[in-house]
């Protein structure tokens, strides 16, 4: 049958849609099979002593223990990491919008860091391991928190910058006209008023950082222990998981799952909660 | 005082102190802060003496080709060969790719051009989701799911219908393999090139779209003669980031693709990405001369790459935002 050229465009027309809604939908199913998989492997070997304790002898042929080790070094490591990259993030977005705007240097900086978001954690943990080697520190929280910040650090900043960019110009131009200086009008006017965004773009590289294992390989160790001190090597959630994948025993990769559905947890809790928290914050904007 | 621009003659000492004090702060702030600026190219710079620094003995030793189309992975013999590993990063990134780009873009123009607000409303939190996922579950899903499913279903079928195209011949059933890898990366990049190609659909004016659908033209049709032409470039720079994000992940791919050093010729066969090679390498290397700075001149190569093609991407992304 030869459909009329109305019909034929109609039809690709409605091809096309049903296309795009099965990608979707695809896209959607993928999104459930991964977190079912999660849940359903991870939930059975979930079990208080594994939030509650370190790994006891034994641990990895199977025998008691949790993996609190990994949670509090990967809490340790992102807040800190976080931490570090905000005290540079903030300025540098505030420097771009507020004294740059859109001059050349201020495009080359954005470029910078699109470039820096775009090289891979692996890079980065070999160039900080090469970092520690010449300067002779140890694997250690501390230099595993130094290497995540430089992950986070691309992300937060061009979070931030997006941020203040999409403010309307017109409060910042009304405390300019009135004598503020720009610092004034940086601290005063546009970070309370972007703080929503701000407080969204921070948590957002938080997870980031939670949940990246190839910086941490090299630069922040792995140990039992539970984290004490800066400057000795400490866990994280994500190379937990992988070591536990990597024994021969199923009752330590049934933990491994276990392992890997906290970590889904905490990085769905920030994701979420950072939405929940930017839309408190959202009230005490000026509109 | 000269700098004072507060002119006014009834304005008291001490206003006029605190003026230049505030001044004073303010200048003081823009250059810390534009001290702070410098930090991300430091930062590129930085990297890339550092990985050159330490990669320059084995540079220095064999010759750039040699490394790059060398097979023969023998560091206690000392044959530093890339090859393989570069081709099984190649692989996987194109497959990951491949598989991605259809339903991406098809997803991006449907968020973009079609879907009302509740639908996006939807959409949002499953592409937040999607990118909030840490690489490594994705690397226990890839495991759990995908390498079974390539190992039970995919690998069998192809051997079946296609096994006479070497593409598709399955030599070593395990099902780790760089189609696994492909499948892991296509999800893990799935948000990234939806949202870049959303974005590039939301520059183009609506003029446009209204005056061809005002000559009696289908949105499809809008779509594809209108649309599709202005956002090309914008879309094969989304392609080419995901493509960069693709190339160095690397835990999760290291969990399912196998980690043989040899050269696919297969997508069901296991590959060696460049990453991966680095991640189960370092650390235990130091016994043996060069592997090192082998392995640094590997995180060089992906590092260059990687800068290429996210320069590209930037560069060509920039004309639109504008």
């Amino acid at each position: 049958m030869r459909l009329k050229p109305w019909n034929r465009r109609h039809l690709i027309e409605r091809i096309m849609q049903i296309a795009m809604i099965g990608s979707l939908v695809i896209v959607g199913l993928c999104l459930g099979a991964i977190l079912w998989t999660i849940i359903a492997r991870g939930l059975p070997a979930l079990t208080w002593e594994m939030i509650s304790q370190a790994p006891k002898g034994g641990f990895y042929m199977g025998k008691g223990g949790g993996v609190l080790n990994a949670i509090l070094g990967s809490l340790y490591l992102a807040s800190g990491a976080t931490a570090l990259a905000m005290l540079f993030a903030l300025p540098i977005a505030l420097y771009l919008q507020t004294y740059l705007a859109t001059s050349g240097w201020a495009q080359l900086v954005r470029l910078a860091l699109d470039v820096l978001w775009g090289i891979p954690s692996i890079v980065y943990g070999a160039f900080g391991f090469t970092l520690m080697i010449v300067l002779g520190v140890r694997a250690s929280l501390f230099a595993g928190i130094i290497v995540l910040a430089l992950v986070e650090l691309p992300i937060m900043t061009r979070a931030m910058d997006e941020v203040i960019r999409r403010m309307p110009r017109d409060l910042a131009q009304a405390a300019l006209a009135l004598g503020s200086t720009k610092l004034e009008v940086a601290l005063r006017v546009i970070i309370p008023q972007t703080l929503p965004g701000i407080v969204t773009a921070v948590l957002l590289a938080f997870g980031r950082g939670i949940g990246d294992a190839a910086a941490v390989l090299f630069t922040a160790g792995y140990t039992d222990r539970i984290p004490t001190s800066l400057f000795r090597p400490t866990a994280s959630l994500p190379l937990a998981v992988f070591f536990q994948l990597g024994t021969p025993y199923p009752e330590v990769r049934e933990r491994g799952y276990a392992s890997a559905l906290i970590l889904t947890i905490i990085v769905l809790l920030v994701s979420f909660g950072s939405r929940w928290l930017a839309a408190r914050l959202q009230r005490y904007t000026v509109k | 005082m000269a700098q004072n621009p507060i002119q006014s003659t009834a304005a008291t000492r001490t206003q006029r102190v605190v003026a230049v004090s505030r001044q004073r702060t303010d200048t003081w702030a823009r250059r810390v802060f534009f001290v702070i600026t410098i930090l991300p190219i430091g930062l590129i710079a930085g990297v890339l003496i550092g990985l050159l620094y330490r990669a320059w003995p084995i540079l220095q030793q064999y010759p750039l080709t040699d490394l790059l189309f060398g097979v023969d992975w023998k560091p206690s013999e000392g044959r530093f060969g890339f090859y393989s590993f570069i081709v099984g990063t190649v692989w996987v990134t194109v497959v990951g790719v491949g598989l991605a780009i259809p339903p991406c873009i098809l997803v991006a123009i449907y968020l973009a051009e079609y879907a009302g607000a509740r639908t996006r409303l939807l959409a949002k939190p499953i592409l937040d989701v999607l990118a909030a996922i840490p690489p490594v579950v994705y690397g226990v899903w890839g495991l759990l799911v995908v390498v079974p499913l390539v190992e039970t279903v995919l690998g069998p079928w192809a051997q079946h219908l296609l096994g006479f195209w070497g593409l598709f011949a399955v030599q070593q059933p395990t099902g780790f393999s760089v189609l696994a890898g492909g499948i892991v990366l296509a999800i893990m990049i799935t948000p990234l090139i939806i949202a870049v190609v959303f974005e590039i659909f939301n520059t183009v004016p609506v003029d446009l779209r209204n005056a061809s659908l005002a000559v009696g033209a289908t949105r499809w049709e809008t779509i594809q003669r209108v649309l599709l032409p202005q956002v090309m470039p914008g879309i094969i720079a989304a392609i080419v980031l995901g493509a960069s994000r693709a190339f160095g992940e690397t835990i999760a791919v290291l969990m399912v693709v196998g980690n043989i050093a040899q050269v696919p010729h297969s997508l069901f066969d296991a590959a060696y990405p460049l990453p991966a090679l680095i991640a189960n390498n370092y650390g235990d290397m130091m016994s043996i001369p060069l592997y090192d700075a082998a392995l640094l001149c590997a995180a060089l190569i992906l590092l260059v790459i990687i800068l290429l093609f996210n320069i590209l991407a930037t560069v060509v992304l920039k004309r639109f935002v504008k």
